[in-house]
C-alpha cells in the first residue's frame, strides 16, 4: 500500500496556520531541514500521522525572519537551533534559544557558504 | 519552597559511553528541569557531500554512527536509488533486510547490556554482551567487518552470502534464541529489576505524539508505528506486526526491545527461507537529479534521509534526522519530577545515540 | 609482557567518534575479549586512571574536555589513540569541525589503527600501554629519588 510522502510549497502567511492545524489534527513533527539556495534558504517541515508524511516547503530570503514553531511544537527547539546555527537562518521568538551555542563550533554558519 | 540547585551531568560520566551534557535544576533530590547541551561529537558530516561524490558518500553515511552503521548506509542508498529510479535486485533487498535485522539484534543486545550496567547488574551486562558477540561473528563472516561493514552501494550490495553463510546465520540465531530466554527472563521477571524499572518515566500516548517520540519509545505507549511497515527493501514480502506495550514506562520500553529481538530472529528466518537467487546489484549510470525524503526504521526508531541532488555528481544537500534527535525532547519531559538517582537510567531508556544526533 | 607490579586503571573518553570504536573498546572489557585479565580495570574517574583511551578525532568542543581529563590524571600516564580518527582524523579529517587526531591537543604514546579498530588491535595497544606505563613509572621513581622529594 502506498502512503503519503509529499512536498507542498507554501507561503509565509499560510505557514503558521497550517502548523497549528497539523497540531490540532494530531500530527507529529518529524523533521526540520534547511537547504541553501543562491541568496535564499529552503526550509522543509515534515509532519506525520500514522504512516502518512507531509512536508511543507518554505522559501525565505537571506535576511527574512521566520517565526519559530516552538510555541506550537516545543520539541522543535533542537532542530530549529540547528538550522539557525549551521545556516544562519533568522528564527524569531524561539523557546530555548541557544543563541548559536548548541554545537559551539569554531566556524560561524558553515553551511551558509559553499566549500 | 525548597532551595534550588543546579547539578552538571556529563559529558564524561561512568554510565554514558558517549558525551552528552545536562544541567539538572534540582529541588532537593527532585529534578525540576533538565537543559541539554550537545555538540561534543559534532563533526559536520553533512557538508562533506560538497567534496565527495554521491557514490563515495555511502562510506561516510555509514560512519555517521558505528551502532546504526548499516541502516545509515542503506537509508542513504535507498533515497539516492529512489531519485535515480534504480530498482535494486530482489536478492539485494533480501540481503539488506537480513543485515538490517542482524543490526537490530546487535543494537538491542548492546542496549540491554548498558541498561543492566546502569542498574549495577554487572553479570547481566556481561551476559548480554557475550550473546551479542555471536551476531558480530556473523557480521565478520558475511561482511568482514564487526561494526562497520561497507557492503551497501547505490544499486544494491557489494557482497553476497552463499548457502553456507545463510546456514551459519540461521544456526546462530537458533542458538541465540535459546540463550536469550534466561537473559530476557532476568530483565522481565527479576524482582529487583522490576522495582527499578516499573513506573519510572511514564510517557502518555498523547504526550509522546506531541513531543515527537519515535521507535520503541513510541511503541511502548501502545502506538503501533513501525516504519518497516512502509515496505522498503524486502519488508513488504515478510510478515510481521509492530511490537507494542501499553504502560509507557521504562519497563515497557525494555519489554518492547526484548520482543523486537525475537521478532528480528523471526524476520531473519523468513528472509532466509524466501531469499531468491539472482544478481546482487545493478549498474548505475548518470547522476541523480531531484529530492526525496526516505524513512527507515532504525533500531532506535524512525530515521529520515533527505537527499537533494542537482544532476552533477555532488549532491546539494544530505540531511539525516536520527531517532535520538526526536527522542531527546520526550526524555526531557520524563525527567521533570524524577529523582536525581534515576537520571542515568532515564537517559538510557531512550537508547541515546549521540554520535548519530550530532553528526 | 613481564610481571606487573601494579594494576593500571583505564579511562575511556569519546572525542568525537562514530561509536564504532567505542563499542569495540567496551566489547574488550566483556567476557569474549576480556582485557581485564591483564589486571586492568575500566574506571570512570580521571583522578584514579593511569591509561587514557581516546576514540575519535578532536573537535572544537571536546578539545577542552580532553585537555582537562588529561591534566586531572596523575603522573605518570599513558595515552592510547584508538581508531584511525583518533590517530589522524581519518575519514572526517576534511570536516569543518574536526581539528585532527588526538595528538593535536595532548601527547599520544600509542596509536591503534583501524576503522573500526578490532578488539585484537585494541588489546595489543593496551598491552603496549601497560608496558610503557611500567617503564614510565620506573623513570618517574628514580627521578624522584634523585631530587629527594
Amino acid at each position: 500500500m502506498e502512503y503519503l510522502n509529499t512536498i507542498e510549497p507554501i507561503t509565509m502567511e499560510q505557514f503558521l496556520p497550517m502548523v497549528i492545524q497539523f497540531k490540532m489534527d494530531g500530527w507529529r513533527l518529524v523533521q526540520i531541514c534547511a537547504c541553501r539556495l543562491p541568496e535564499q534558504y529552503e526550509l522543509s517541515y515534515s509532519f506525520a500521522k500514522g504512516f502518512d508524511m507531509r512536508t511543507l516547503r518554505l522559501t525565505v530570503g537571506e535576511d527574512e525572519p521566520v517565526s519559530s514553531i516552538t510555541q506550537v511544537y516545543p520539541c522543535a527547539f533542537i532542530q530549529e537551533n540547528e538550522v539557525a546555527e549551521l545556516f544562519g537562518v533568522k528564527i524569531e521568538s524561539m523557546e530555548n534559544d541557544y543563541h548559536h551555542k548548541l554545537y559551539r563550533i569554531a566556524r560561524d554558519t558553515p553551511f551558509k557558504e559553499k566549500g | 519552597m525548597a532551595k534550588r540547585s543546579i547539578v552538571p551531568f556529563g559529558p564524561q560520566h561512568p554510565v554514558l559511553p558517549e558525551p552528552v551534557h545536562l544541567d539538572l535544576v534540582l529541588e532537593d533530590e527532585t529534578v525540576v528541569e533538565a537543559v541539554p547541551s550537545i555538540g561534543f561529537v559534532h563533526r559536520g558530516l553533512e557538508k562533506l557531500v560538497e567534496i565527495k561524490d554521491f557514490k563515495e558518500y555511502v562510506y561516510i553515511a555509514e560512519r555517521v554512527c558505528g551502532i546504526c552503521s548499516f541502516g545509515h548506509g542503506m537509508g542513504y542508498c535507498q533515497s539516492v536509488e529512489h531519485i535515480m529510479g534504480v530498482e535494486p535486485p530482489r536478492r539485494a533487498n533480501y540481503l539488506r533486510t537480513i543485515w538490517m535485522e542482524m543490526s537490530r539484534v546487535h543494537s538491542h543486545l548492546l542496549w540491554l547490556g548498558l541498561l543492566a550496567d546502569a542498574m549495577g547488574f554487572e553479570s547481566l551486562f556481561m551476559e548480554s554482551w557475550r550473546l551479542r558477540e555471536k551476531i558480530l561473528d556473523m557480521f565478520d563472516l558475511t561482511t568482514g567487518g564487526r561494526v562497520i561493514f561497507s557492503v551497501n552501494c547505490i544499486g544494491g550490495v557489494l557482497k553476497d552470502m552463499d548457502s553456507g553463510m545463510l546456514k551459519a546465520i540461521s544456526d546462530t540465531i537458533d542458538e541465540m534464541e535459546k540463550e536469550l530466554r534466561p537473559i530476557a527472563e532476568a530483565f522481565l521477571r527479576d524482582y529487583t529489576v522490576g522495582v527499578r524499572l516499573r513506573g519510572l518515566g511514564v510517557l502518555k500516548p498523547e504526550q509522546a505524539i506531541l513531543a515527537g517520540a519515535v521507535g520503541p519509545m513510541l511503541r511502548s505507549c501502545g502506538i503501533a508505528y513501525d516504519a518497516r511497515k512502509l515496505g522498503y527493501a524486502a519488508y513488504n514480502e515478510l510478515e510481521f506486526e509492530p511490537v507494542t506495550a501499553s504502560d509507557g514506562d521504562s519497563y515497557a520500553r525494555c519489554e518492547v526491545r526484548i520482543q523486537e529481538i525475537y521478532q528480528s530472529f523471526a524476520l531473519i528466518r523468513q528472509a532466509i527461507s524466501k531469499i531468491p537467487e539472482g544478481p546482487i546489484r545493478v549498474p548505475v549510470k548518470g547522476n541523480p537529479n531531484g529530492e526525496y525524503f526516505m524513512r527507515i526504521e532504525q533500531p532506535r526508531g524512525e530515521a529520515i534521509y533527505y537527499v537533494k541532488a542537482n544532476g552533477t555528481k555532488f549532491l546539494d544537500r544530505f540531511r539525516l534526522r536520527t531517532p535520538t534527535t526526536s527522542n531527546i525532547p520526550p526524555m526531557l519531559e520524563l525527567m521533570k519530577g524524577c529523582q536525581l538517582a534515576d537520571v542515568p537510567l532515564l537517559i538510557l531508556t531512550i537508547d541515546p545515540c549521540i554520535s548519530c544526533t550530532e553528526r | 609482557m613481564g610481571k606487573l607490579a601494579k594494576s593500571p586503571w583505564m579511562l575511556h573518553y569519546d572525542g568525537s567518534s562514530c561509536n564504532g570504536c567505542d563499542i569495540e573498546v567496551l566489547a574488550c572489557t566483556t567476557p569474549v575479549y576480556d582485557v581485564e585479565r591483564f589486571g586492568i580495570i575500566n574506571t570512570g574517574d580521571p583522578f584514579q586512571a593511569d591509561i587514557l583511551l581516546i576514540t575519535g578525532g578532536i573537535n572544537s568542543q571536546s578539545e577542552s574536555v580532553v585537555k582537562q581529563i588529561y591534566s586531572q590524571m596523575p603522573n605518570p600516564k599513558v595515552v592510547v589513540a584508538v581508531g584511525i580518527c583518533a590517530c589522524t582524523g581519518g575519514i572526517f579529517k576534511e570536516c569543518y569541525n574536526i581539528k585532527g587526531g588526538v595528538d593535536t591537543v595532548i601527547p599520544v604514546d600509542i596509536y591503534v589503527p583501524g576503522c573500526a579498530a578490532r578488539p585484537q588491535a585494541i588489546i595489543d595497544g593496551v598491552v603496549k600501554a601497560v608496558e610503557l606505563l611500567q617503564k614510565k613509572r620506573e623513570a618517574f621513581a628514580s627521578q624522584r629519588k634523585k631530587s629527594g622529594t
